[in-house]
């Protein structure tokens, strides 16, 4: 395997993380609000931050890996993305900086107000649909290159029906995988009325998910042809993903495993990911950046993937302490540890 | 318009980085002096240490979020603000950069896991233990973050051909001249501002309040720490300066307004400089700047005249390079006659004067902390990589950069208010003494 197609895996696998860790975080966010809104907060919020608590600065930290390394094996996706995201980068990072630090005030300082628990809910929701114009734009037709100046069509991205579709996507998947983790982990701290209520999220919001999924393919379609073709090239990938969808519904409608239905709703979003990002390559902007035309020099390549290794054997093990700790040890799910 | 962005750009990234400073410098050091107190508590089996360790690590992940929030700003900014800058600079310095998100990710993982576990270990040292990644992952983002910024001033480890980059060496760009001298300088003025902060609020609640034992506790410990960090400080300022004057010698004639290269040459403090360039009002130490620059009070140091005139920076980083080493000798001077007062029976180191000194030092060492960095980064002027690329050609050309720079201001402004305002209340709705009440009934109370 050349170096660039490791760099871009490894990559792809933190987004992917990503695209997990911070579903809970974001859809929790909103739950927490729905919750107070609806005067069920008493049932679900002290299962959320228990959670949450201790995972909320990892979940950062992925982000700041994916982009950082993506600068690092990509130097020109810095270019090109740099020079068109200013204003659209600046408000997501507002949005990510008022998230994190008002949760931390919040959480460790006083008591939770409704201001708070409003912004904690609705950045949950703006944060995805933000970055989710990253991978819009990647499609190409919105970032163009004229007299060696790049800019973004703002125009076309706003009234493009591709982008609204990958945004509504974006949006019914952080409440799914949020609710089905969250009923997984009511499950597990044996908490019965937070589980019945939960577990009526995530059957809810499989729906709109699913089909958020197939009008974004038909936009897709529409949009970028090419990358349309190659998916349907890889269709076994997305035929895995339903199929792990719909053992995901059936595990919970039949309220039992839990913890495999979740591991079910990962491994639907994994082939769909992998699926949706092996297709587009090479491109990492059409038609500007490709992986093997835009890549690093070999040398740096190559030093970032033993930084890599390295780092994986330092950060595994940690990994797996903190989850030791705090997602498997049932006394504490349960709320009897501090 | 096209100067403007670049101005604005460059005013947006100081702003940043000068907040984000804050933060990340309280990240880097109050985790050391965490570790320290925690483990002085299980060493002495007195948990007045313990429950320092532990109201510290309150406070700090207040301060860490926001030091996550506008670190995670800047990763980004830089990409966004300096697209030609990260094209090469990701291209040659991405190793260090990497690396310090593996630190950053050891760090995170087990900040979570220090702050949820007091009480869950039967034996204290398995808790103390889980504080060294911290401290370790913290001070590591600061070495590889620095050696970035070290690159940036002096550039090596790759070849460029027609302003092509042909060949880079990873290793050698992350290990450039500036990095030593630069890490070293940078974590121990962390430590130092760190300590002075925290016996700098102390010191204040010493003062307002009558003193316990427990305060009387930290204060020994804390400026004992700034009286150690600023020593290794002073010496590390003085190692960065001689490293100046061998491979950046223009910074360093700029903040001593050193027009002619000379031996024997004076360090000039102060002062100003009239309409001809000539220093006036200033405070001359005969020899001392050739002391400063190579050891040697005749020794040879390089000044403006070998350096063209657009490749200067502004004359006012001098006044920046001098309140740092002012400030510095300051603490250094506080902290010693804190301990001097202490090793005499007969004077008492709680005085009234002496506390209000320990106060001032501590957001004193956070300004020398500022002024250092605002030297170090406006004297690069005009480059961005040094005899590389200038500043105006690495900038966005973004005509919105105007207008973000306020959406910033209002959130750095909103940000950090409310840190104050949590961090306050966060202490002042527990107290001191009815913790210890409530976590150690069987302690002795009170005066000694
Ligand atoms: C508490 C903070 C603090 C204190 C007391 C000092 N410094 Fe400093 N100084 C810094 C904090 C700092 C810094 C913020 O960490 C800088 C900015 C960039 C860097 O490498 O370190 C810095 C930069 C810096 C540089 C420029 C390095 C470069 O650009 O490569 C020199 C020559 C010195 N310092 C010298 C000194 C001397 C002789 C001091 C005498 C006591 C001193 N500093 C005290
Ligand atoms: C954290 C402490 C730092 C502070 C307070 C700081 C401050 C500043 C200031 C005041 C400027 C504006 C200089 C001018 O335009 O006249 C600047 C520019 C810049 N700094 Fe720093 N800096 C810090 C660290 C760093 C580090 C570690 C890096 C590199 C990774 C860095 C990268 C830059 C870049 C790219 C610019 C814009 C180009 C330029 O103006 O030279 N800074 N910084
Ligand atoms: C251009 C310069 C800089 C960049 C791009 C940068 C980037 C970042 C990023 C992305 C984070 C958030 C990481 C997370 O999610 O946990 C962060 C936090 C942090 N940064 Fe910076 N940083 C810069 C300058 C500095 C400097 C000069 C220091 C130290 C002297 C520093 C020390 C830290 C520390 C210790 C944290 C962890 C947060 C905390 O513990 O408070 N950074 N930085």
């Amino acid at each position: 395997m050349s170096y660039e197609i490791i760099g871009i895996t490894v990559l792809w696998i933190f987004l992917y993380g990503y695209l997990i860790v911070a579903s809970i975080d974001f859809g929790a966010g909103f739950f927490a609000f729905y919750a107070k809104m609806t005067k069920k907060d008493h049932i679900i919020n002290q299962l959320i931050s228990r959670y949450l608590s201790p995972v909320w600065e990892v979940t950062n930290v992925f982000f700041v890996f994916f982009f950082v390394g993506l600068v690092g094996f990509f130097p020109d996706a810095a270019y090109y993305y740099g020079s068109a995201l200013l204003v659209p980068g600046s408000i997501a990072i507002v949005l990510l900086a008022i998230r994190g630090s008002f949760y931390a005030f919040e959480n460790y300082g006083s008591k939770k107000s409704n201001l708070y628990m409003f912004l904690y809910g609705a950045t949950g929701l703006l944060i995805p649909a933000s970055l989710s114009i990253a991978l819009t734009l990647s499609e190409g037709g919105f970032i163009v290159e004229k007299n060696g100046e790049v800019s973004l069509l703002l125009n076309a991205l706003l009234t493009s029906p591709y982008s609204w579709s990958v945004v509504f996507l974006a949006i019914v998947s952080v409440l799914y995988i949020s609710s089905t983790f969250l009923t997984f982990y009511a499950a597990r701290a044996d908490d019965k009325p937070a589980l019945k209520l939960v577990k009526n999220y995530a059957l809810f919001w499989s729906v709109p998910t699913i089909i958020a999924s197939l009008t974004t393919f038909i936009a897709l379609s529409q949009h970028n042809p090419r990358h349309y073709n190659e998916m349907m090239e890889l269709w076994s990938m997305f035929g895995l993903s339903v199929g792990f969808f719909m053992i995901a519904m059936w595990l919970i409608f039949q309220g039992k495993y839990y913890g495999l239905a979740f591991i079910s709703v990962m491994l639907q979003f994994f082939f769909a990911f992998f699926g949706y990002g092996w297709a587009h390559l090479p491109y990492l902007l059409d038609p500007y950046i490709t992986i093997y035309e835009n890549a690093t020099h070999e040398s740096m390549g190559i030093a970032l993937i033993i930084a890599f290794i390295a780092g994986l054997c330092l950060l595994v093990p940690s990994l797996l302490l903190l989850m030791k700790m705090f997602l498997f040890d049932a006394d504490y799910v349960k709320g009897e540890k501090s | 318009m096209e100067f403007d962005s670049v101005l604005m750009s460059r005013m947006l990234t100081a702003m940043t980085l000068g907040f984000h400073i804050i933060f990340a410098t309280i990240g880097v050091g109050v985790p050391v002096m965490i570790s320290i107190a925690e483990f002085l508590g299980i060493k002495k089996k007195d948990p007045h240490y313990t429950l320092l360790a532990r109201r510290w690590t309150r406070g700090f992940v207040i301060t860490v979020a926001v030091g996550v929030v506008t670190g995670t700003a800047i990763g980004l900014q830089l990409s966004l603000l300096w697209p030609n800058f990260m094209q090469v600079a990701g291209n040659v310095i991405s190793l260090p950069l990497f690396l310090e998100t593996f630190a950053f990710f050891f760090e995170a993982i087990f900040l979570g896991a220090y702050l949820y576990t007091w009480d869950r270990f039967k034996n204290p040292v398995i808790h103390w233990l889980l504080s060294l990644p911290i401290v370790i992952g913290s001070s590591f983002s600061a070495v590889f973050i620095t050696s970035v910024n070290a690159f940036m001033n002096t550039p090596q480890g790759f070849t460029m051909e027609d302003g092509k980059i042909t060949t880079i060496d990873p290793i050698a760009a992350m290990l450039n001249p500036a990095t030593p001298t630069k890490v070293f300088h940078v974590l121990s003025s962390s430590y130092l501002t760190s300590a002075a902060i925290l016996a700098a609020i102390t010191a204040f609640i010493i003062l307002k309040k009558k003193s316990s034992t427990y305060h009387k506790k930290a204060l020994k410990l804390t400026v004992s720490a700034t009286f150690i960090f600023a020593l290794l400080t002073a010496i590390a300022g003085d190692l960065s300066a001689k490293f100046l004057a061998d491979y950046q010698p223009e910074k360093l004639a700029v903040a001593e307004w050193h027009f002619q290269t000379e031996n024997g040459a004076d360090l000039i403090l102060f002062g100003n400089l009239n309409e001809n360039h000539e220093v006036e009002n200033e405070i001359r130490i005969p020899n001392f700047l050739s002391f400063l620059a190579h050891g040697d009070f005749n020794s040879k140091v390089t000044g403006l005249d070998h350096f063209p005139k657009d490749e200067i920076a502004p004359f006012w980083v001098h006044y920046m390079f001098d309140l740092m080493v002012i400030l510095g000798m300051f603490a250094l001077t506080v902290s010693l006659f804190y301990l001097v007062f202490y090793k005499v029976k007969k004077w008492n180191e709680h005085n009234k004067w002496l506390l209000i000194l320990l106060i001032i030092n501590g957001p004193l060492a956070m300004i020398a902390l500022e002024f250092g960095w605002i030297y170090a980064e406006v004297g690069r002027q005009p480059w961005i990589l040094r005899g590389y690329m200038k500043v105006d050609h690495a900038a966005t050309t973004s005509p919105h950069v105007d207008s973000m720079f306020f959406l910033f201001l209002a959130l750095y402004i909103i940000l950090g208010t409310l840190c104050v305002i949590v961090l306050r209340k966060l202490f002042r709705d527990s107290p001191v003494e009815i913790e210890l009440e409530e976590r150690y009934p069987n302690i002795k109370k009170g005066d000694e």
